[in-house]
Order: C-alpha cells, then structure tokens, then sequence
C-alpha cells in the first residue's frame, strides 16, 4: 500500500476539524446546524457551494465515463455547470428573496399549500438518496482501490463516519470547510495533472488513440471479473488472471460496455440524440431541485447578492470541471486495463502511481487525489445528508422550533439509512450515471415548479400538484426501472435510461394545463408574493 | 464592503420562513395596494427580466445546444482537427466553461440595471 495514503488522509480530517473548530468561533447558535449564519460574503459563499457540490460524481465520475465512452459524455461536466446558469437566470435571486430555504418552504410561500408541501417532501427525500447512493458508491470504490478491501465495508464506513459527523454536529462550521474541501478537490487535480502532462510530453507524446487501438503501456496483469469472451484471446472465467506484456493491444472484453476503437474520440455514439438531449436537459435542469444546492442560496443577504455568488460558482465549477476530462484521456494511454475490468471509476487514483512510476512522486501524487477523493465524498454526502435530515425534522417528525437536538440525531439516521443500505447492492452501476439519474427527477419535479412558480402568476396548487405527480413520478418509475435492472424492450430502454427528454416536457405541460382548468384556485395574495419574489430588497425599508 | 461593519447575525430556524410575514412597510404598501399602477410596475419588471433570461437562454440553447444536433448532421465538423485536438473535444471541453460564464456576468449586468430601473421608477413620483 501507498505510504503517503494513511498520512495524506489524516491531514484532510485534521484540517478540516480543525477549520471546523476556528469556524465554530462564530457559529454558536443551534440554527448553524442547518444552514450557516448569513454575515458570509459572496467568494466564501461561493467556495462553499462549490466544494458541496462537486461530488464524487464529478471528482471520479467524469473522469471514468471519460475513460470509457469518449466524446459523448463531456456533456455531463457541461451540463452539470451549466445547471448553475440556469438557476442564476431564473431562480437565484427570487428564490432567495422568498425567504424560503427548502423546495417545501417554497411551496408554501408561494401556494399555501399543505398538500402540495408534503408531495415536495417526498420528492426531496427521494432525491436526495438518490443523490447519496453514488456517493457512498465512490467511498466503497475508492476503498477497495486503495487499500484492496471490500468496497461494502468502504461504503459503510463512509455512510457511518457521515452519519455520526452530521448528526454529532461535525457540519456547524460549514461555510469555511465546504469552502476549503473547493479548494483541496481543485488543487488534488490541479497538481498531479502538470506533472502527468509533463510525463506525457517526455514518453514522447503517445497517441491517445492509436490507430491499431490502445496497447498496454507497461507489463500488465488483469484479473477478470465476470466470465467473459476476450477478443483473440477466448473466454475466460471470473477471477482468472491475463498477463500482457508492454506493446500488447487491449483486447475487448464481451461483458464490458466501453469502446475500446477510435470511434472513442467521434461524436455521435450508440446512445443517439435522444440520449444526448436528454441528458442535457436532466442535467441543465436539475441543479435548481437539488436540496442541497438551494438550502445554501438562504446564507447570501439578498437577492442581488445571490446572483452574483452563483456567477462565481458558475466560474469555479467550470475551472474544476476542465480537469477531469484530462484524467479521462491519459486514462486511455496509462491505464486501458480499467477498460478491462470496468472499474473505470478508479482511473483518478490509479493514474499517477501508473503515469509516473511507484517512486516517491507517484505515490505522494496518489495520496493528494486519494486525499481529494476523500474531500468530495465527505463534502457532498454531509450536505446532503444534513438537508436531508433538516427536511425529515421538520416535514416528517413536525418537530419545528420545539424541536430537540435529539430528533435531528434521530432524523439524520433516518436519512442515512435507506442510501446506505443501496449502496450495498448497487455497485457496478457508473457513479456519475446514477447521478444523472437523480438530475432526471429534479429537473421534472422541482425545476418546472420553481420556474413557474417564480414567473407565471396563473400555477395553481393543483397544477403543480399534478405536474410532479406526472413528470416527477414517471421519472421515479424510470429511474426504479434502471436501478433494479429490469429486462425491457430495446426499443423502449432509451426512453427510460434517460428520462428527461419527454418528462420535463410532460411535467411543465400537465402543470400548465391543469393550471388554467383551476384557475379559481390561483392564491388572493399572488400580487404581493410577485412583489417579494422581484422587487430589490432596497424597496422593502 | 470593508469598512461597513457585517450585519447582525440573524437566528434562522428551518420551517419560520413560511409562517414568517412581514410587517407592512410604506412602499411595499403602495405598491400592493395601488392596484392598478402598482401591479402593472411589478408586472413590467417581471416580464423585463424573464424576456432577458429567456433571451440568454436561447443563446445558450443555440450555441450549446445545436451542437449534438450538428455532430450528427454535419459529422465532418465533428472529425475536424484545431490546434491538434478534435474539435467536440475542444468544444465541449474547453471552450463550453468560459462561453457559460460570460452569459452568466451579462445576466447579472442586465438584471441589475432592470432593478435599479424598476427602483428609479418607484421612488420618483414621491420624493
């Protein structure tokens, strides 16, 4: 094992407690549980929404889907910034001046409706399991690479280690260690990425694509996982080891889905437009519903100040976001046995020890994304997690202001314990496809509700009531489909795979529709819920 | 923002934020309650800054969103080659992130002076 790693990751939880200690120097209040007190200025804010939401979807995910399917799946680091444009254009800077901090708030603000607030509920439970499954998944994977356990033991781990921080109140200072895990997860890309670059430039530069296919540029072996037919080879049982020498081709193997020939670098693969526009919509869309994105929209002072946090979230996701595709495309020249085995998730981690050799600067090069790996799932899942919870205290437990400590404990565990118990049987799904999975709900559920509620005075409790039951739900049928593995026709699989293209669609229609047949409904106080929602603050005193 | 002293910390509990309403104040007053100017006022405001983030949108919608739709019909932009790289790699990989935050800063530029419009607008009549 790396001698760097143990080290390497004892400084992160070291920082970030002791960030967390000197934060908790101005957090006192039991309110900073939830969401942090609102003195914070906007480049802290913005460090701090972006270190929540690069996850280990986007800290190992990108790089592996990269890795394994090309040119296609650069619109998930696209869109998952983008996502950030489209909540600045219509929903920052209303939704802030709401007041309201949860989607559930939002829909009593606006609506006046009980009903429609526990409908909302549900969905963001739903979503935000949703979103903490592919993290635990990252934490079980990223386990078993580096110390060569098991990946359950790993996600539990992780799913407990969240758990007790959370609901201990490990998150209080959380405006100043979110922001510090930006930067830790920007520079353990950043660093290695030169010297990887650098080593590229002195092996001469080899192609990412050879025309004869990828060659395995060192003595390899490869133990296989499932019973599996390789190319020139024969089959071959799970568990059997193949030995390659340098030079060797990458043989394809039946049971892995990647594409291992030139057609890697081409736009316009199998998944088709339908695929693609539907991922970019889930993605482009779905941001404004995640619970945790928006909890934190409530610490900037007013609304023109949100608007301008998410711009610089916008720029410091986009920086990120340029660097795994990097990983993705040496993955190709230094580590194509991942293409074999399909743990192509891995390829952050393994690429420096493989790039540069088992010395001193490969294993330390290790450690830092190992390290940084660490940050995304610790940052990401406790936010969640902790708005996750804050949603179950007060929607589902009523606890409200009388609320104890104790029932947030008690919410927390709740919260954690359904994605905790997915991960175990969900491994070899992609990280970042679960997530988009997770955007697919949101963007036909929430995004429709927030946009139309923020800009058309005619939605209706029962319009929007029913426009998530509608998209929101044929997306939750959609993704149960894929996640427990259901056999259906190939002609349907597309439609269900990536939902979002015909239930964002449907969800914004039925809302609209059934608006206008209940127009009688539209709440007396709408005109001023307008005013709130638009007017700049400086006319409120 | 250095020489003002930070704003008092303000308790939040979650749930408040809906049963909070807030105490009438003169402008918000006259602007609910002179029906028809004031409601026309909030809603021109509105639809300024819904047509400027529908209009940003669609410049996004064409810049990014026509790309996967001229890969497949044009595939020969797809396999051209700039500054040795494929250009959809360089496209969606590099270019993309920049694209999206310039529409980004001049959503906030254009918003903002839609507001200060809507608030020069207000307060004249009075003072």
């Amino acid at each position: 094992m790396n001698p760097y790693l143990v080290p390497g990751l004892a400084v992160v939880l070291l920082v970030t407690a002791a960030i967390g200690a000197y934060g908790l120097r101005f957090a006192r209040t039991t309110s900073d549980f939830l969401v942090a007190s609102r003195s914070v200025s906007p480049s802290w804010n913005a460090a701090a929404i972006s270190g929540e939401y690069l996850s280990a979807a986007s800290f190992l995910g990108v790089a592996g889907l990269v890795l394994r399917y090309g040119v296609e799946v650069l619109w998930y680091p696209v869109g998952f910034a983008a996502g950030y444009l489209a909540l600045l254009l219509f929903v920052a800077a209303p939704l802030r001046r709401s007041g309201a901090f949860t989607l559930p708030d939002f829909c009593e603000v606006r609506l006046r409706s009980t009903r429609l607030r526990r409908l909302a509920t549900a969905f963001v439970l739903f979503i935000g399991s949703l979103y903490l499954l592919p993290q635990l998944q990252g934490a079980g994977l990223t386990f078993a690479t580096v110390t060569g356990g098991s990946y359950a033991w790993g996600a539990l781990l992780i799913g407990v280690v969240v758990t007790g921080n959370v609901a201990f109140g490990g998150m209080r200072a959380i405006t100043f260690v979110q922001a510090f895990q930006y930067w830790l997860k920007l520079t353990a890309l950043a660093v290695p990425i030169v010297f990887l670059i650098l080593q590229w430039q002195s092996d001469g530069r080899p192609a990412v694509t050879p025309p004869a296919g990828a060659v395995f540029p060192t003595a390899t072996s490869v133990v296989i996982e499932r019973d599996a037919v390789l190319d020139g080879i024969g089959p071959v049982a799970a568990g059997e080891t193949v030995r390659f020498a340098a030079g060797d081709p990458v043989p394809r193997v039946s049971t892995v889905d990647a594409r291992f020939g030139a057609d890697w670098l081409q736009a316009g693969g199998e998944s088709g437009l339908f695929g693609t526009y539907s991922l970019i919509l889930a993605t482009f869309l779905g941001t404004m519903g995640l619970p945790h994105v928006l909890v934190r929209f409530y610490t900037n002072p007013d609304g023109a100040s949100a608007r301008r946090t998410t711009l610089v979230v916008l720029a410091m996701v986009g920086l990120f976001y340029l660097l795994p595709t990097l990983y993705g495309v040496l993955g190709r020249i230094y580590t194509p046995q991942l293409l074999m085995t399909g743990r192509t998730d891995a390829v952050v981690l393994l690429l420096p020890e493989a790039a540069l050799g088992g010395g001193h600067l490969g294993r330390l090069l290790g450690a830092l994304v190992t390290a940084g790996a660490l940050a995304a799932f610790l940052s990401t899942s406790s936010g969640l997690l902790t708005s996750v919870a804050g949603v179950i205290f007060t929607d589902v437990l009523r606890s409200g202001r009388s609320g104890s400590v104790r029932d947030f404990r008690l919410a927390t565990v709740l919260a954690a314990a359904v994605p905790i118990a997915m991960a175990m049987f969900v491994s070899d799904m992609d990280v970042s496809r679960v997530v988009g999975l997770a955007f697919a709900v949101a963007a036909s559920s929430f995004c429709p509700l927030l946009v139309l509620g923020i800009w058309w005075r005619g939605l209706t409790d029962a319009g929007a009531t029913a426009g998530i039951l509608a998209g929101g739900g044929s997306a939750v049928l959609a993704v149960l489909v894929t996640v427990l593995g259901a056999d259906l026709p190939s002609g349907l699989a597309g439609f269900v795979v990536q939902p979002a293209a015909w239930t964002v669609p449907l969800a914004f229609l039925v809302m609209v529709v059934v608006s206008l047949l209940t127009s009688r409904r539209v709440p007396a106080d709408v005109g001023a819920t307008m005013l709130r929602l638009h007017a700049p603050e400086s006319l409120r005193s | 923002m250095a020489d003002e002293p930070p704003p008092p910390r303000t308790r939040v509990v979650l749930g408040d934020a809906a049963a909070r309403r807030r105490p009438a104040d003169p402008a918000r007053t006259d602007l609910t309650e002179q029906t028809p100017v004031g409601e026309a006022l909030v809603k021109g405001l509105v639809r300024a800054q819904l047509a400027l983030a529908l209009r940003l949108s669609l410049v996004v919608a064409a810049g990014l969103g026509a790309l996967p739709l001229l890969f497949a019909v044009a595939p020969a932009v797809g396999h051209a080659r700039v500054f040795g790289m494929n250009l959809p790699w360089l496209l969606l990989g590099v270019l993309s992130f920049p694209f999206l935050v310039l529409v980004g800063a001049a959503y906030v530029h254009w918003a903002e002076r839609n507001e200060q419009d809507f608030t020069a607008v207000i307060r004249r009549p009075e003072r």
